[in-house]
């Protein structure tokens, strides 16, 4: 019984030590960011291998994830005689949940698990020490720039996502099982609220960018500079991000459309 | 040794230093002094926290008691902008090289210029070819660090090192793991930058024959503690067992070959856990 308390206090203490420590480091990000600002050329490197190379992911998975959709929406919507509202149903899923969330946890299993490993190696082969011996801060060099990088483009990877969705759906609901195209959009058009769906997807992809950016980062950051500890942080990184993906969407989706 | 104030010739002074990891005494209560010009070396088997003690003069590491100057100023009491402003000063190659993975030769010893100065890239590219000509290596600047061999490694990353003209470099283990011809265009580099470029050198090794080969002074530690110290040909004549023996490499003496265990014949009988 007291091993059993005293394991529960230790594991207990040694997560709030992480938390701490990882939530001091955010605040070192955050104040390194604007030392980012002079030099556009690191955050667009960062960018590009952060962003751009997850594109292709992103195209494929919003294409399928939005032809299953049409294609459940189909049969359970014609059941009732109203697949007409294909278009709603299809995007309203994509810009609400989909898009966030999927791309999110794509995001966390494509660059956050490179980012964790990156930093993680850098850090192994002492590369950070030897910059902060050479007087330049890792933080500002290295890290804060990843981190603009990684929270920037979400919001422009889910929407990428959504579109491509849409679209998706599309070719499934009017190419495949005759649902009128001109319905398809319109309906969309006429019930989708901006402000409702549109704005607050976008929030829960700058929630989740930030969020997924910090874990890797901080993974990769506070890992044990061994290849066993890199493979765990990286573990970590891409379990760590999807429950909080997961667990952040349930409380913004109450705040946000709870008052329906 | 003692506690005597900094001689006036020394650079780096370390006061009654003490440090540990754990509840492994690492460093219990040293002083030394590097002097300014010359190389010195700080000697002693692996695990004596040599390294260590690079990366406390480095104000990586914050030491538990004692004191550190370098250049006059106390290295765990400066603001982390003067600290990075000593840090321009003092170079350090590390033992694996840590040379930046993602960026070519060039721009690994362009690096600390292209941070801290504002000089066109014209300028640049002549003090980096200057660079790497004195560790002869010009014409590997297009290679990509996974390019090099160890050797041209450490010799890139010594390049790096003395990118800014820093007043001092420290070496961590330089000679660790290279083959004879690159261990001697590594020691007859550490000569002549020392003596060229007037730099001040501490060299961290287990080497012995290369590294008294070019030391000026030598500091010898184990166990926390430092056991001998002088120049090599007083090192070599120490009476000290212990200097003795890590000076010939014999196998059993102070430092005995086996890890402290309990009795063999005990040990050996006893059901013992499973592994």
């Amino acid at each position: 019984m007291i091993q059993f308390l005293q394991y529960l206090g230790k594991s207990t203490r040694t997560s709030f030590t992480k938390l701490g420590r990882g939530t001091y480091f955010l605040l070192q990000i955050i104040s390194g960011i604007l030392s980012v600002i002079p030099r556009p050329r690191l955050l667009l490197n960062q960018m590009y291998s952060i962003g751009v190379l997850s594109f292709l992911i992103i195209t494929t998975s919003g294409l399928f994830v939005g032809m299953v959709l049409g294609l459940q929406g189909y049969y359970t919507l014609s059941d009732f005689g109203a697949e007409e509202t294909l278009g709603v149903m299809v995007a309203a899923s994509l810009v609400r949940e989909l898009g966030p969330v999927v791309t999110a946890l794509l995001f966390a299993g494509r660059a956050g698990s490179a980012l964790t490993a990156e930093i993680g190696l850098m850090k192994a082969t002492e590369q950070l020490s030897g910059m902060e011996m050479m007087a330049v801060d890792p933080i500002k060099r290295i890290i804060s720039p990843r981190f603009l990088a990684g929270f920037l483009s979400m919001p422009l990877l889910a929407a990428l996502f959504s579109a491509v969705g849409i679209i998706g759906g599309q070719l499934i609901g009017s190419g495949l099982l005759g649902v009128d195209e001109g319905a398809y959009w319109s309906q969309m058009q006429a019930n989708l609220d901006f402000q409702d769906d549109i704005i607050n997807g976008v929030i829960k992809s700058i929630v989740f960018g930030f969020v997924t950016s910090w874990i890797a980062l901080f993974e990769g950051y506070d890992t044990i500079p061994t290849s066993e500890g890199v493979s765990r942080a990286t573990t970590r990184t891409v379990v760590n991000s999807a429950f909080s993906i997961l667990g952040l969407d349930f409380i913004l989706t109450t705040l946000m459309f709870g008052d329906d | 040794m003692g506690n005597s104030a900094p001689s006036q010739n020394s650079l780096v002074s370390v006061r009654n230093l003490s440090f540990s990891r754990g509840d492994n005494k690492i460093f219990d209560d040293i002083s030394l002094d590097i002097e300014r010009g010359k190389i010195t070396a700080i000697m002693g088997p692996s695990g004596t926290g040599k390294t260590t003690l690079l990366k406390l003069i480095g104000g990586q590491l914050f030491p538990e008691q004692g004191s550190i100057t370098v250049d006059g100023q106390n290295v765990h009491q400066l603001r982390r902008r003067d600290l990075f402003n000593l840090r321009k000063r003092m170079g350090m190659l590390f033992q694996s090289g840590a040379l930046l993975t993602d960026m070519s030769v060039y721009d690994n010893v362009a690096f600390p210029l292209r941070e801290h100065t504002h000089l066109p890239e014209s300028m640049i590219r002549t003090l980096v070819l200057m660079k790497l000509q004195a560790v002869g290596l010009r014409g590997a600047r297009e290679l990509m660090p996974n390019e090099l061999s160890g050797g041209m490694a450490r010799r890139i990353a010594l390049a790096r090192a003395i990118a800014l003209d820093p007043m001092m470099i420290m070496y961590d283990e330089p000679f660790t793991g290279q083959d004879p011809i690159s261990m001697g265009a590594l020691v007859h580099l550490i000569k002549s930058l020392n003596n060229i470029l007037g730099l001040t050198s501490i060299i961290v090794s287990h080497d012995v024959h290369d590294t008294s080969a070019i030391a000026d002074y030598i500091y010898v530690l184990s166990g926390g503690k430092i056991v001998g110290q002088g120049t090599p040909k007083e090192i070599q004549q120490s009476k000290s067992e212990w200097v003795q023996q890590f000076m010939t490499g014999a196998p059993d003496g102070p430092v005995h070959f086996h890890y402290p265990a309990k009795d063999y014949v005990d040990d050996l009988l006893s059901s013992g856990k499973r592994y």
